[in-house]
């Protein structure tokens, strides 16, 4: 069998893994390297449970090779605190209640940083919200604490750190 | 699971084309979104995986109003849908962009990817063959350019020889007084489409039509003009009559087969409601211009 050392870089830490190249970025993450928070839902691309951020960008880690985030800055669902503090979307997620099973959150919270990201300064209707977890899917809370969670941080009621 | 293979990095596009020459039973990747899925389920099994994702050379939107639209092989869908020139002179593609699987699909997933796996019911292509697009495929021996709808063969196969790339989608400057439309059917918003519609309308001065093109997705094993639907459409006056009739052409000269989001009537029936629309959409853009 086949392996490459390769480096990840995961919320900031360079990880040194020796790995099969058919390893999906999902596996790297919880298998390898034991970061536990991100998800594996339907392995097809579909629910979105696995979203990570690679280079600020929402992608789904089930269907990435490990290979092909090399070099590249990954955020996982544990890169999203800053010095032991929640980032404001996981403050408002639990304000709000935005997760009953808790399963979709990891993936969730990566899709609303993600948008949030790509949104700051702007001002998003709730139809663009919605689009922006469209990637992920949610079986418990209907969809509207989540979207209230990821507004109320768009309207400014949390703050960084 | 997902088969042992041989994994080959180029850091060059010329490294890439002497690698896919030299490995047989080799496939390529590039975002994977497509790829992947078909890799886990074991329908195959590549001996050796060629990653060009990182290509950078291929990675480019360039935009040229004598010479349309080039979009190299490695550009993401979000690249697309997010891209500025692309917005104000090809709408149609930021909208079906915009309906395309998920964000995060279309963050890691390519154009030239897309085209290459030919999904008959993949967007882009219906799409880009009704905006006429041409395709550049090159291998360590050259470069060839071929049109979209020349493309397809098969159910996931196309025309290239064996080492050859995708290399770049260019779609020509949109003439004069033309309209395009896109349209999918299916249950979830961007859910890949049951069937799917492309319309092209350009008019003559009036309301005649120039020139029309039909193309019908996932209505085959390959994305389709209904070339007796175009041939009905050009030199007549356009009414919504005449987009009926262009309907039920196009939903008889098409191959759909049943499956389990629909069967084969419900499919050309829908085919039939959509081509009457985009025409309609199509042709209300170009007469706007």
């Amino acid at each position: 069998m086949e392996k490459r050392l390769i480096t990840l870089n995961v919320n900031g830490i360079d990880y040194e893994l020796y790995i099969n190249p058919k390893t999906l970025l999902v596996e790297a993450i919880r298998d390898h390297i034991g970061l536990t928070g991100t998800k594996r839902g339907c392995d097809t691309v579909s629910c979105g449970a696995c979203t990570v951020m690679i280079d600020d960008m929402s992608v789904k880690s089930c269907s990435i090779l490990a290979v092909q985030a090399e070099g590249k800055k990954i955020t996982t669902v544990e890169g999203l605190e800053k010095n032991g503090e929640l980032s404001p979307i996981q403050k408002a997620f639990l304000d709000n209640g935005s997760y009953q099973c808790g399963f979709c959150t990891p993936g969730m919270l990566m899709s609303a940083s993600a948008f949030l990201k790509e949104n700051e300064g702007k001002d998003v209707t709730e139809e663009e919200i919605r689009e922006g977890i469209e990637g992920n899917i949610c079986r418990c809370t209907g969809y509207n604490s989540i979207v209230r969670a990821i507004e109320s941080v768009v309207k400014g009621n949390y703050k960084e750190g | 699971m997902i088969h042992d293979f041989h994994y080959l990095k180029p850091g060059t596009l010329k490294e890439a084309l002497a690698m896919y020459a030299e490995h047989e039973d080799c496939k390529v990747i590039c975002g994977g979104q497509s790829l992947l899925i078909v890799m886990r389920q074991g329908m195959i099994a590549p001996e050796n995986l060629l990653d060009i994702k990182h290509l950078n050379e291929l990675n480019y939107i360039k935009f040229d109003e004598k010479d349309g639209l080039r979009l190299g092989a490695t550009t993401t869908h979000r690249a697309i849908e997010k891209s500025e020139v692309i917005k104000k002179y090809y709408p149609a593609l930021v909208a079906m962009e915009n309906k395309l699987a998920s964000i995060q699909v279309r963050n890691w997933g390519t154009i030239g990817g897309n085209l290459a796996h030919a999904d008959p019911a993949g967007d882009p292509a219906p799409l880009l063959i009704a905006l006429k697009a041409n395709i550049k495929v090159g291998s360590a021996k050259g470069e060839r350019v071929m049109p979209l709808d020349e493309f397809f063969v098969d159910y996931f196969e196309i025309a290239m020889e064996k080492g050859e790339l995708v290399l770049e989608v260019h779609v020509p400057v949109t003439q004069p007084k033309t309209g395009i439309a896109y349209q999918k059917f299916n249950y979830l918003t961007n859910d890949m489409g049951i069937v799917g519609v492309a319309a092209s309308v350009t008019l003559n001065g009036g309301n005649t039509c120039k020139d029309a093109r039909v193309v019908l997705g996932n209505a085959g094993p390959t994305p389709r003009r209904s070339k007796k639907a175009e041939e009905f459409l050009i030199g007549k006056a356009l009414n919504d009559d005449v987009f009926a009739e262009a309907g039920k052409i196009a939903s008889e000269d098409c191959e759909p087969v049943a499956d389990i989001h629909a069967s084969e009537d419900f499919r050309r029936h829908v085919i039939g409601v959509l081509t009457k629309r985009m025409l309609k959409k199509a042709f209300e853009e170009a007469q706007g211009k």
